[in-house]
């Protein structure tokens, strides 16, 4: 591997969350971004082709060795590493409402869900999935969220268009079509 | 000894739904219209309603309010839709629809919810560096202290207390209505009282002052009248003859 790869594996190793293109940049103040993306590359391929337990995985808007999909069984089993507490469906719903039609206020959630999100929100903004990102307009200016790296990584996407569009699930948001005049 | 009669399983025909299992009314909406396999677009909403009804009969409170607002907006469209209507009446408008956009707007979130459930579990079959579980908050120290600090301290928070208000809560000293009453009834059947007759041989200073003021007060109203022939003369007290009103 160059030197550069060889800095970023280190760097990627003692890191304990992905790490962005732009923080790795900083590790070497004469590579560009092309060469630091190059070099991601490298190491990546090393990594998949060497015979390697871990992997460099593209998530949340930057870069992770994880430990491969073969191994989760045995590492959950010997109980070295903690499994993130599960989300409830009633935090998936909001999130998943949070995530589509971010910036989003509470009223819009509430109204979605047919039930108070109050609750559930805090405990996600607790969680650190989702976070206030301005203010909306309206009566009182209430607080819109919006998803944060954190609900990336959570849900192992890279970016948030990785997301199913709406209109690949199976039941499209379409009103009632309207009666056809015959 | 007492036994605790063992709980008894209330009888409830038909389906039972577990309420905790939905995440509020549109979920169970959804459910219902799962179970019986309607249309979503084209709702039995009677037959939906009742059934609605049925299960959220025996809500708890902390959730009814939500359930209750879905409950009453499908008797508001049932009510709707038996309404008569026009033949050809381009106003109408289903009142389903605004009930079932929301249905099917839900109905999607619940995919997303499934694809993000998928996402997740995916995302936890592989570790990350450095993912420790949490260290336990760590038990407060055990509290190391001086007997004279501890003094010192119950003292510095017994100073913060204030004063109690203390209040002596006294009948009320004063019975003029009493005396009024003993005046009165005793002058009905004499004609002439002592002092003494009034207020007795073995008489408070309290009930003293209130048989003078009712003494007074009977004078002012013409009921009797009071009178001395010398100073520290003893006080006769005359019964007036009752006045024709004027």
């Amino acid at each position: 591997m160059s030197p550069l790869a060889k800095l970023l594996e280190a760097a990627l190793f003692a890191a304990s969350r992905p790490l962005t293109v732009d923080e790795l940049c900083s590790l070497d103040p004469q590579a560009g971004e092309g060469t630091v993306r190059a070099a991601l590359s490298e190491v990546r391929e090393t990594y998949a082709t060497g015979g390697h337990g871990v992997e460099l995985v593209e998530i949340a808007q930057g870069w992770q060795f994880l430990s491969r999909r073969e191994y989760a069984e045995a590492i959950d089993r010997a109980q070295f590493t903690l499994r993130p507490r599960r989300l409830s469906p009633a935090a998936l719903e909001t999130l998943a409402i949070i995530a589509y039609r971010q910036p989003v206020g509470r009223l819009e959630v509430d109204e979605i869900r047919g039930v108070d999100s109050g609750a559930v929100i805090d405990k996600l903004v607790e969680r650190g999935l989702v976070e206030v990102v301005t203010r909306g307009e309206g009566l009182g200016r209430p607080l819109l969220y919006g998803t944060t790296p954190q609900f990336l990584e959570v849900l192992g996407l890279r970016e948030l268009d990785e997301l199913p569009r709406l209109e690949e699930l199976s039941v499209a948001l379409r009103p009632p079509a309207p009666a056809e005049p015959e | 000894m007492t036994t605790v009669p063992p709980p008894v399983a209330p009888e409830r025909a038909g389906f039972v739904v577990e309420l905790d299992q939905f995440s509020g009314p549109l979920d169970l909406l959804l459910h219902l219209i799962r179970e019986d396999e309607v249309d979503i677009t084209d709702l039995p909403i009677a037959k939906i309603a009742d059934q609605f009804l049925a299960v959220i009969d025996e809500l708890g409170l902390n959730q009814a309010a939500d359930y209750l607002e879905m409950a009453a907006r499908l008797l508001r469209i049932k009510a709707q839709l038996l309404l008569p209507r026009r033949a050809g009446d381009d106003e109408w408008e289903d009142p389903r629809a605004e009930l079932v956009r929301r249905l099917l707007e839900y109905q999607q979130i619940r995919e997303l919810v499934d694809w993000m459930q998928q996402a997740a579990a995916r995302r936890a079959e592989q570790f990350g560096r450095g993912f420790a579980p949490e260290p336990a908050a760590a038990p407060p120290a055990p509290l190391v202290i001086e007997l004279n600090e501890l003094l010192a301290a119950a003292e510095r928070v017994i100073a913060l207390i204030p004063e109690p208000m203390l209040h002596r809560v006294v009948p009320r000293p004063l019975d003029v209505e009493g005396a009024t009453a003993k005046i009165e009834a005793l002058l009905a059947g004499r004609e002439q009282l002592a002092w003494r007759d009034v207020v007795g041989a073995r008489a408070t200073v309290v009930d003293v002052l209130s048989a003078f003021i009712a003494l007074l007060e009977l004078a002012k109203r013409g009921a009797l009248k009071v009178h001395q022939d010398g100073a520290f003369g003893p006080i006769v007290i005359r019964r007036e003859p009752a006045r024709e009103a004027a």
